[in-house]
């Protein structure tokens, strides 16, 4: 027989799920309201340009070594990966126009703004979590200053036209890792490997690569934003909202390519 | 202590039949029905025990919080019901002094003082760079213009975020707990400077506090709130002598 009190129940399950749902709901709805704000008070007059190159170089350039180091390695060890099945069919001198469809197509965008959703949107959760808990936005609005288009447009607008340049780096170190790798177990001139590498990309593989980032990059500023100014009071506050927003911007990112992938495939 | 009363009386010309500020049955979560006048020039403690609404109420008056009900008038204007654009512009006319002193992590002394005066299009570097060294200067914190915030002590962090109020030369303050946290001496010398720069100035302030020596210091008046109410008015002097066992214990 079942002793019956030592069996585990789930509190209120179907309250929880419907609560859950309800949830996601209203956040997938103040998200959206969130970002018609960021549209809104970017065609206002009046752009914090000053800011926005600040928060450009913080995101650009203090990413440069991580998305520099993360595509070397990326491109190497892809490279030493494919080797031995390429070897298998006999076709180890398809590995460097395959390796570099792989990165440009996918890898390479996909990989950094993970990199980047870890680094940039963690941060700037963070950043404006704490200032939100340090009552340093009431500080701004009680000036009469916008803190949205002062804080979040910037970041935003930023984090839009950072991603793009930072997958562009990334995918040239990626493809020089890849010549490194390449020529670990053989022997490939510079200059063969990457007439084999242009050779094998077309245009539809760089247009919809690079137009995707820029979505990536729109998402991880926006959810960041999202996260940072609308935390909780609290230090507890600050880390939900820098951990959240590495979670639903990584969620993002997939999200998009998948539909990326999808709408490139109806034109190609 | 009547040294200090009198310092006060001297400092302030308090214009009762002008209201600078008009608070008609607040209500909040606090549970209170709040009414109560600020007089021009005229310095008004709030006080009450932690979690009596104190900073709530401050906070209705700039619309940080949305009142549940009532009027708020600053100058006669209903804040309550201020479109965005109207708002900011009342808005320049009060300065408020977080508890935090809420100054920019990110940004260096200079940089929090001049960050108010980014809006204003007629001023020229020089003009900006003359405010802020006399914002500093009122405040005793010339020799820190370079620092970052994290280098202050909790003194000047609260000068600085007096300057930083101050340097738009609001005509109605209002203070959150200026002396909570710091030493009884610093406490003193901040009272001392909310007095001197509102001489200055010539505000109208509202201070809230639970600080009783701060209120010694700086009130005109004195608002006592309980359980959401105002339990008692008037000057520290009355207030001392109050039938009222709690609120005499307040002040002892």
């Amino acid at each position: 027989m079942i002793n019956k009190s030592n069996t585990f129940k789930f509190p209120h399950t179907k309250e929880r799920l419907l609560n859950s749902i309800g949830n996601f709901f209203n956040e997938i709805a103040n998200l959206t309201g969130f970002a018609g704000r960021f549209f809104k008070e970017l065609f206002k007059p009046g752009f914090e340009f000053n800011e926005f190159l600040k928060q450009s170089y913080l995101i650009g350039c203090k990413s440069i070594a991580l998305v520099g180091i993360t595509g070397f390695i990326m491109g190497l060890v892809l490279t030493i990966q494919s080797r031995p099945t390429l070897v298998q069919f006999g076709a180890e001198s398809w590995l460097p126009a395959m390796v570099s469809v792989s990165i440009i197509r996918e890898i390479g965008p996909v990989i950094t703004a993970l990199i980047c959703a870890g680094k940039v949107g963690s941060g700037i959760g963070a950043e404006l979590a704490s200032m939100k808990v340090t009552e340093q936005i009431d500080a701004m609005e009680v000036t009469g200053m916008n803190p949205f288009r002062y804080l979040v447009v910037t970041r935003i607008m930023a984090a839009t036209l950072m991603l793009p340049l930072l997958v562009i780096l990334s995918d040239v170190i990626a493809l020089y890792g890849s010549f490194i790798g390449v020529n670990l177990q053989g022997d490939v001139s510079f200059h063969l490997f990457f007439t084999q590498v242009i050779e094998k990309i077309s245009f539809m593989d760089l247009l919809p690569a690079f137009f995707k980032t820029f979505f990536f990059g729109f998402a991880i500023g926006l959810i960041g934003c999202y996260k940072g100014y609308n935390s909780d009071k609290g230090t507890e506050g600050v880390g939900k909202s820098a951990n959240s927003a590495v979670v639903y911007a990584s969620l993002l990112v997939f999200i998009i390519d998948m539909m990326a992938v999808q709408i490139t495939s109806l034109f190609i | 202590m009547e040294q200090k009363e009198t310092l006060v009386m001297e400092q302030m010309e308090i214009d009762p039949e002008k209201n600078a500020l008009e608070l008609k049955n607040i209500k909040k979560s606090f549970n209170g029905d709040i009414s109560f006048k600020l007089n021009k020039g005229e310095n008004l403690v709030v006080l009450g025990k932690s979690g009596s609404g104190k900073s709530v109420l401050i906070k209705c008056i700039v619309r940080l919080i949305e009142t549940d009900s009532g009027e708020i008038l600053v100058f006669g204007k209903n804040v309550s019901s201020l479109e965005a654009e109207e708002l900011n512009i009342t808005r320049k006319k009060i300065g408020f002094l977080f508890q935090s002193g809420a100054l920019y992590d990110s940004m260096s002394v200079r940089e929090n003082l001049e960050f108010p005066l980014r809006d204003k299009k007629n001023l020229s570097e020089n003009d900006i760079t003359a405010m802020v060294e006399a914002s500093l200067s009122d405040v005793g914190l010339s020799d820190v213009i370079d620092k970052m915030p994290s280098e202050l002590s909790g003194g000047m962090r609260k000068r600085l975020g007096l300057a930083r109020t101050m340097i738009l030369k609001p005509d109605i303050m209002l203070y959150d707990e200026p002396t909570t946290g710091l030493d009884p001496i610093t406490s003193k010398e901040i009272s001392k400077l909310i007095l001197e720069v509102q001489k200055k100035n010539r505000t109208s302030s509202i201070i809230i506090t639970h600080d009783v020596e701060c209120a010694k210091i700086t009130a005109n008046r004195i608002i006592v709130i309980k359980d959401g109410l105002i339990a008692a008015e008037g000057t520290f002097s009355e207030l001392l002598k109050s039938e009222d066992e709690w609120i005499r214990s307040f002040f002892e």
